[in-house]
C-alpha cells in the first residue's frame, strides 16, 4: 500500500507541476497588459513601466513562474492588480461560500441519488425502475443553470419561500444554509442523476454474484440480502464516482454563482477576467485544479484500501 | 427498432431539421428588432413568444440550434480527428514510451476540471464561438484516445490482426484498415454523447458570455438575456431551456439506443 500510495504521490506532484505550468502559460500568451489595463489609455509611457515593475511583470518569465509557484506554496497568491489586495485573502473569503455550497450539493445528489438507485436495482425492469431510470435520463439533459431559473421562478418569486439571490454570510448560519439551498438543489440534479444511474448498475451487478446467492441460500430475505450484502458492496464504485463528483461540483458551483450572484469564486474569477486581474485567474484556477487533483488522489488511495486488487494491478 | 432509438432519433432530427432549415427559412428575422412586440406570450402569429427585442422565438431557438449543433460537431470532431489516432498509435505501441507519453497526457487534461479551463481559455483569448469549440473540443480527445486505445488492444491480440502482420502491413496500416472500421460502432455511441455533453458546454459558456455572442443567437445566450425577465415573461427562460433539455435528451437516447442496437463487443466481433 505504501509503495502505492508513494507512486500517486508523485504522479500528483507532477500534475501538480505539469499544471501549474500549463495555467500560467495560458495567462502569458493573453493579450494585454495589465499595467496599461489599471492606468488606463491616458497613461504614460514610464508611468507603466514604473507599475510593470512594481507588478514584478518586467521579469523574465521563467522568474515570475518560480515566483508564483513558491508564493502559492507559502500560502502567498500575490496581489490583485485591480483590488490590490492579497489574492490569497480575495479567495479565503470566497471559498467560504463556494465551498459549502459544493458540499451541500454534494450532500443532497447523495441523499437524491441512493435511494433512488437502489430503489431502480430492487425493481429492475419493473415500472418503479422505468420511472427512475426515465427521471434520470431527464437529469442527466437539464442544465442546472436553467434548472436553477425554474426554481428561482416557482420557490423564489412565485411561492416566495427562499431569496432569488444573494448571500447574508455566515453570521446567522441558518440564513446562509438557506441562501444556499436553491444553488445546491440546482447543481445537485444532474449530479443526482448521475449517481444514481451508477447505483443502480453496481447493485445489479452485485446483486448477481454468487455471495448473493449464497446469502439468499442460508435463508436471509431479497431485502435482507440487498441492504447486507448488496448495497455494502456496490457502495466502493459509487463512492469513487462522488470523490469525482466534486470536481463537477466546484466548476458547477461557477455558473450556479453567476444565477444567484453569490459572492463565491465564480463570481471573482468572472469579475477577474472581466478587469484582466490575470493574478487573480491564474491563482483560482489553480486552487480549483489543486483541489480537483488532491480529491481524485485521496479517492484513489481510499478506493485501494478498500479493494486491494486495485494496488496490485497499477 | 428500440424506443430509445426511435424518440431520440425523432427529437435530433427535429432540432438537426430546424438547424438545417434556419439557414435558408425562419419564420421572421432574428435581427431585426420591433420593440412594440417585446415579450409577447406564445401567439398564433409567434407560435412560441418574442423576446425583450420583440425578436420570434422560434426564428431564434432554430438559429440558436445552428449554434448550438455547429460548436458540439466540430468539438467532436476535433476529439474524434485527434484522439482515435492518438490512441490508435498508444495501442499499437502497447507499452512503450508514446503509449506511457499518451496516456499520462490524457491523464493530466482529464484532472483539469473541464469547465474551468474552458473559461479559461475563451477568457484568455476571447469570448466567441471559435474559442469554445477549442475549448469543448480539448477534453473531447482523451475521452476517444482512451476508448480507442482500450479497443484496439483488444482487437490487437485477435487472429485476423494476426494474419495482416504476417502479410508485413504495417502497424499504421493495420489500425486504419482494420482496427479503425472494428471500432467504428463504439466511436459512434461515443460520439453521440459528447455531442449532447458539448451542446450542454456551449449553453454553459454562452450562458456566462464566454460563448457565441450577440447578434449571432445561441441557447445560453438567450437563457442569460431572460434572466432578469423571468418573473415578468417566464417563456423566454423555459423555451430555450426546453430546447437544450430536448435536444441533449434525444441525443442521449439515440447513443442509448445505437449502444443497445449495435451493441459495441458484438460490432467488434462481427464486422
Amino acid at each position: 500500500m505504501l509503495a502505492y500510495a508513494l507512486k500517486r504521490l508523485f504522479i500528483l506532484a507532477i500534475s501538480l507541476a505539469i499544471a501549474s505550468l500549463v495555467i500560467f502559460l495560458v495567462v502569458e500568451v493573453a493579450p494585454g497588459d495589465p499595467a496599461s489595463f489599471m492606468l488606463g489609455i491616458n497613461a504614460r509611457p514610464d508611468t507603466v513601466a514604473a507599475l510593470r515593475a512594481e507588478l514584478g511583470l518586467d521579469l523574465p518569465v521563467h522568474e515570475r513562474y518560480l515566483a508564483w509557484v513558491s508564493g502559492m506554496v507559502q500560502g502567498d497568491f500575490g496581489t490583485s492588480y485591480t483590488y490590490r489586495a492579497p489574492v490569497a485573502q480575495m479567495v479565503a473569503e470566497r471559498v467560504q461560500v463556494s465551498l459549502p455550497l459544493a458540499l451541500y450539493a454534494l450532500l443532497l445528489s447523495t441523499l437524491i441519488a441512493f435511494p433512488a438507485g437502489i430503489f431502480a436495482a430492487a425493481r429492475r425492469g419493473k415500472p418503479g425502475d422505468v420511472a427512475v431510470m426515465g427521471a434520470t435520463q431527464l437529469g442527466v439533459a437539464v442544465p442546472n443553470f436553467w434548472f436553477a431559473m425554474l426554481l428561482v421562478l416557482l420557490f423564489a418569486l412565485k411561492l416566495r419561500w427562499f431569496s432569488a439571490g444573494g448571500f447574508p454570510g455566515w453570521d446567522d448560519p441558518l440564513q446562509g444554509l438557506k441562501a444556499l439551498t436553491l444553488p445546491a438543489v440546482a447543481l445537485a440534479l444532474p449530479q443526482a442523476a448521475i449517481l444514481a444511474r451508477v447505483m443502480r448498475s453496481a447493485l445489479i451487478d452485485i446483486l448477481h454474484e454468487d455471495f448473493i446467492r449464497t446469502a439468499r441460500a442460508k435463508g436471509l430475505s431479497r431485502r435482507q440480502a440487498l441492504w447486507r450484502h448488496g448495497v455494502r458492496n456496490a457502495l466502493i464504485p459509487v463512492l469513487t464516482i462522488i470523490g469525482l463528483q466534486f470536481s463537477f461540483l466546484l466548476a458547477g458551483a461557477i455558473i450556479i454563482e453567476q444565477v444567484f450572484f453569490l459572492p463565491g469564486l465564480g463570481r471573482l474569477i468572472f469579475q477577474a477576467i472581466t478587469q484582466r486581474d490575470l493574478i487573480v485567474v491564474e491563482s483560482v484556477v489553480m486552487l480549483l485544479v489543486f483541489a480537483v487533483i488532491v480529491v481524485t488522489f485521496v479517492t484513489d488511495l481510499a478506493y485501494a484500501a478498500v479493494d486491494p486488487r486495485l494496488r496490485r494491478r497499477r | 427498432m428500440s424506443r430509445n432509438l426511435i424518440l431520440g432519433t425523432l427529437l435530433t432530427a427535429l432540432f438537426v431539421g430546424a438547424a438545417l432549415l434556419s439557414f435558408v427559412w425562419t419564420p421572421y428575422p432574428t435581427d431585426t428588432v420591433a420593440i412594440t412586440e417585446r415579450l409577447q406570450p406564445p401567439s398564433a402569429a409567434h407560435w412560441l413568444g418574442t423576446d425583450h427585442f420583440g425578436r420570434d422565438m422560434l426564428s431564434l431557438v432554430m438559429v440558436g440550434a445552428r449554434t448550438s449543433i455547429a460548436v458540439a460537431l466540430v468539438a467532436v470532431g476535433i476529439g474524434l480527428g485527434l484522439g482515435v489516432p492518438l490512441g490508435l498509435a498508444a495501442a499499437a505501441r502497447a507499452g512503450g514510451w508514446l503509449d506511457e507519453a499518451i496516456m499520462r497526457m490524457n491523464d493530466l487534461i482529464f484532472a483539469f476540471p473541464s469547465l474551468v479551463i474552458a473559461i479559461l481559455i475563451t477568457a484568455i483569448f476571447g469570448p466567441g464561438a471559435t474559442n469554445a469549440i477549442i475549448a469543448i473540443g480539448i477534453f473531447n480527445i482523451p475521452v476517444f484516445a482512451r476508448l480507442s486505445r482500450g479497443a484496439a488492444l483488444s482487437l490487437w491480440r485477435r487472429e485476423f490482426i494476426l494474419a495482416a502482420r504476417t502479410a508485413g502491413k504495417s502497424a499504421p496500416r493495420i489500425s486504419a484498415e482494420h482496427i479503425l472500421p472494428n471500432i467504428a460502432n463504439l466511436l459512434i455511441v461515443q460520439g453521440t454523447i459528447q455531442f449532447s455533453l458539448g451542446i450542454l458546454a456551449e449553453a454553459g459558456l454562452s450562458y456566462v458570455g464566454l460563448g457565441a455572442q450577440p447578434p449571432i443567437p445561441s441557447w445560453g445566450r438567450m437563457l442569460a438575456d431572460a434572466q432578469t425577465m423571468v418573473a415578468l415573461a417566464p417563456h423566454v427562460a423555459i423555451i430555450p431551456g426546453l430546447a437544450i433539455v430536448l435536444t441533449v435528451l434525444g441525443l442521449n437516447l439515440l447513443g442509448d439506443g445505437l449502444r443497445d442496437r449495435l451493441d459495441p463487443r458484438l460490432g467488434m466481433v462481427c464486422a
